[in-house]
């Protein structure tokens, strides 16, 4: 969805990247404009399906006559930009984000990119001091229900799950950002339990989560067994059947079984997004569950 | 209906007639039928969204705490959803999700300069005697500190200064009744911003008007809004809230941009540790900022203005809340100025402890209802501020040069002061010196005859440091005595003038405390939004704690290093890009060595 129109009468803008002269289609973001030039960015809080929030602060790219360095998923190009994304400066500010994170929030169940960029950006988490004596995020797992676990000493507060729930899918608001600073957390009112929230138990917020810290609880329960395994899954595409709007579904199977739904973010209907029927309604498949 | 699922608890009687009297004394709340009727998120609305810090506020103030049936019934009337009203409550300091103990609770401030003078002593002494006692941010009382600002449950908050230690008993019912204002400088010719702070009777109009009051309105309805912006503009006049951004240019950048409503938003939530000129102004001279704004209104054109003003400043809030009252009966504000046929009319919101709100795009989220979190720049307020609407911010000190602006012309101003600094500026003095206070001079002063006319240092051993510019500024040594205290000088040395805060430190205070409550500050203010300064902050602070007793190895350095470049450079704001500033400056001016 988000990828722009391959329409030749666009008005294009020409920018500078990395001292190569390029032109992208007015209104592309940076980001947008990096991809074209298959510049790899890293990013966590932005997603193609989502509106972007520019929190995480890794995709940082250094623009001419701007004394901070500039959010490349959210920042428009404009005609005449000078961009930079591998100077000395992304670079440090990229490798600190990183740091920063994986010295307070446990990683080891995120996207295999983002554990890459860790390696590749030469971050070191271990210098920040001993985990026993620094602040981290490490809590207990809440596991509430049959469906949803949230372990949130895995949330890097990327807000994907928020704006999942609210207006840029869901609409239904059973979650927000409460308090402030590091205490700043995920949380639905008082924090009260899922059952008893707003929550519709559509698994957009699972399905956005980039760590691990949202996920179903037929993965957790798993994990926990030691019988996860991804590399022993099989995907099937198929069209969900509850009713007539006419979802994408990806089955996530693993010895025979169905461990997970997904939708694609770029199909035109779902936009990654599915409700309670498609996402959980799978259990019937397996009626031994 | 909109769809949204509310809770089941319910307030009181008393939390309910306080949000609907909240609510009913802003106006009937119209909601106006869209297509979309679900009123949350980043859906921007100003029907009813912006009403949710006044009913928080109404909320505290009733029962002493956000109880769940209060912010349910808050979420009903206004249509919120009850976790991002939730997130919103528990956003600021001053809004408690916990039951209250007593029918009060004391913030104590024991920021850098009120901890010079006891402040932690206090809060022992305070908690000993039994009262709800809790730390706080600066409250703006530096001059005259330690301080406390006193938070009641249904009855006016206040706030304590010049706390005595031996006298604890009696502080809290005494001081409260202690008149506000000593001017170091009163009397004296060469003020300007300052000439009738603590000669005229705050609550009276009449006597504003016999200051020369409202004069300058009258001339600026005769010049016309083109030529007020041409006179600001050949004024020089640039903005005293820290970033010195040229007034004349944001005002003309918001009028020019037609076919939108604009606001002028004044920024009163002065938070930066060690300032408390705003509040001088707005407690002693509150006419003064309501005709600045008018003309400031309808030079942008815009009809609406609002005065965020921090909570911790309850007088101020009080006299300018009598004040526009005053002033709305006069035909000085309302629809018809003056019966010129122009509106402009005044807000007052009042912030919940937080320093953040004092960025300008947090400043909007908070008056919207939203969580204080700042927004990405550009779009810049000029084109997409208040409500996404072209807004000028200004703050209060800029506000007040304002009329003699008008009166005298700009050229009159701008012959004052520098080239590049014209006019005045306003000095908040604390800390080790004889005569801590509010000081005004022309620009060009050095601070070493600023620190003079203060009385010079006064207290055990000799001066060691200066903070210029708060928390987010930095400190010199006695060696920069002979810096003016311009805006071209300061950037040149490198250092920041911000706020307009001097504070000094003798070498026989604890460098390394102030050093420590400094990284303590910024962890406890950071919003929490983006992870440069919400991990950053922390780790700065847990660093500084590691090398507070010996001296810092290269790991140590690098590290640190490496944590002021993420924050100055990757930061979505002003408060994460200076985190660090203050700090660095110490470190690099060897304050914190152990001998």
């Amino acid at each position: 969805m988000s990828e722009p129109a391959k329409n030749p009468s666009e008005t294009l803008v020409e920018i500078t990247l990395n001292d190569k002269k390029i032109s992208a289609p007015e209104g592309s973001t940076i980001l947008d404009a990096c991809k074209q030039a298959n510049i790899d960015t890293p990013t966590l809080c932005w997603a193609e399906n989502l509106t972007p929030v520019n929190v995480c602060r890794v995709c940082v790219v250094e623009v001419e006559g701007s004394r901070a360095l500039v959010p490349s998923c959210s920042r428009p190009i404009e005609e005449g930009m000078v961009i930079s994304t591998d100077s000395e400066r992304v670079n440090t500010s990229r490798r600190m984000v990183l740091e920063l994170l994986a010295s307070s929030v446990e990683l080891d169940r995120a996207d295999k990119e983002i554990r890459g960029w860790i390696t590749s950006y030469g971050s070191n988490p271990d210098r920040m001091g001993n985990s026993s004596e620094i602040k981290t995020s490490k809590q207990p797992v809440k596991i509430q229900d049959d469906l949803y676990v949230r372990d949130y000493e895995r949330c890097i507060l990327c807000y994907k799950c928020v704006e999942a729930c609210g207006d840029d899918a869901q609409h239904t608001f059973a979650i927000a950002t409460a308090g402030r600073g590091f205490e700043a957390r995920i949380s639905t009112e008082f924090d009260a339990e899922l059952p008893d929230s707003a929550c519709v138990y559509c698994g957009n917020c699972i399905g956005v989560c980039p760590t691990g810290a949202l996920v179903f609880k037929t993965e957790h329960d798993m994990r926990e067994e030691n019988s996860w395994d991804p590399d022993n899954q099989k995907v099937t595409e198929t069209i969900c059947g509850f009713c007539g709007v006419g979802c994408n579904l990806e089955l996530h199977t693993q010895d025979e079984k169905i461990v997970k739904v997904t939708s694609p973010s770029d199909h035109s209907v779902t936009e990654g997004h599915l409700c309670i029927k498609g996402r959980f309604g799978w259990q019937h498949a397996h009626p031994e569950n | 209906m909109p769809d949204i699922k509310f809770g089941t608890s319910l307030p009181t009687d008393s939390e309910k007639k306080a949000v609907d009297e909240t609510i009913e004394s802003h106006g009937p709340v119209t909601l106006e039928i869209t297509e979309r009727l679900v009123y949350a998120g980043r859906q921007r609305t100003q029907e009813r969204r912006h009403l949710l810090l006044p009913a928080l506020h109404a909320l505290q103030h009733t029962s002493g705490w956000i109880s769940p049936g209060g912010l349910d019934y808050v979420c009903r009337v206004l249509e919120i959803p009850p976790a991002e009203a939730y997130g919103v409550a528990t956003f600021y300091h001053l809004f408690s999700s916990q039951p209250p103990s007593g029918d009060q609770i004391l913030h104590v401030c024991n920021d850098i300069a009120c901890s010079l003078n006891g402040a932690n002593d206090l809060i022992d002494a305070l908690k000993k005697e039994g009262h709800e006692t809790k730390p706080s941010p600066c409250l703006g009382q530096c001059e005259r500190g330690p301080a406390v600002f006193v938070q009641r449950i249904a009855s006016q908050d206040t706030v304590v200064f010049d706390a005595d230690l031996k006298h604890i008993g009696k502080f809290l019912t005494e001081n409260s009744e202690k008149e506000s204002i000593k001017l170091p400088q009163a009397g004296s010719d060469s003020l300007r911003l300052l000439t009738r702070v603590g000669v005229l009777d705050p609550n009276s109009l009449e006597d504003y008007q016999s200051h020369g009051g409202y004069e300058a309105l009258k001339k600026a309805l005769e010049m016309g809004d083109e030529q007020i912006i041409e006179e600001v503009s050949k004024s020089g006049l640039r903005g005293r809230g820290g970033a010195a951004f040229p007034t004349g240019v944001k005002w003309k950048a918001v009028a020019d941009e037609k076919g939108r409503a604009h606001h002028l938003v004044c920024n009163a939530d002065e938070s930066e540790p060690g300032t408390f000129k705003d509040r001088v102004l707005m407690e002693n001279d509150p006419f003064a900022l309501i005709e600045s704004m008018t003309i400031a209104g309808l030079a942008i054109g815009a009809e609406k203005g609002w005065i965020y003003i921090r909570g911790e400043y309850p007088i101020a809030r009080q006299r300018l809340t009598a004040a526009i009252g005053k002033t709305r009966k006069s035909g000085l504000l309302g629809d018809n100025i003056l019966g010129s046929g122009r509106k402009f009319d005044i807000e007052i919101r009042s912030g919940a402890g937080a320093y953040i709100c004092g960025e300008e795009t947090a400043l909007f989220n908070s008056i919207e209802g939203f969580r204080g979190e700042p927004r990405n720049k550009p779009p810049f307020p000029t084109t997409n501020g208040l409500f996404n609407e072209p807004t000028a911010v200004n703050n209060v000190e800029t506000l007040a040069n304002i009329p003699r602006i008008i009166l005298n012309g700009g050229e009159t101003f701008a012959a004052e002061g520098t080239d590049q600094s014209s006019g005045t500026r306003l000095f908040c003095l604390s800390g080790r010196v004889a005569l801590p206070g509010l000081y005004e001079f022309e620009f060009g002063a050095t601070l070493g005859e600023i620190l003079d006319a203060a009385g010079g240092f006064s207290g055990p051993g000799t001066l060691k440091a200066i903070l210029l510019g708060g928390a987010a500024g930095s400190f010199v040594t006695p060696e920069s005595i002979d810096l003016p205290l311009t805006f071209e000088d300061t950037r040149e040395a490198g250092v920041a003038l911000g706020s307009g805060v001097i504070m000094a430190f003798s070498d026989e205070d604890e460098l390394t405390k102030t050093v420590l409550r400094i990284a303590e500050f910024f962890r406890d203010e950071s919003c929490g939004q983006c992870v440069p300064c919400r991990v950053g902050t922390v780790r700065q602070e847990e660093l500084l704690i590691r090398i507070a007793d010996k001296n810092p190895v290269e790991a140590d350095i690098s590290l640190f290093d490496d944590l002021a470049s993420v924050m100055s450079d990757a930061s979505i704001c002003g408060l994460g890009h200076t985190a660090a500033s203050a700090i660095r400056s110490a470190l690099n001016l060897g304050l914190l060595e152990t001998q």
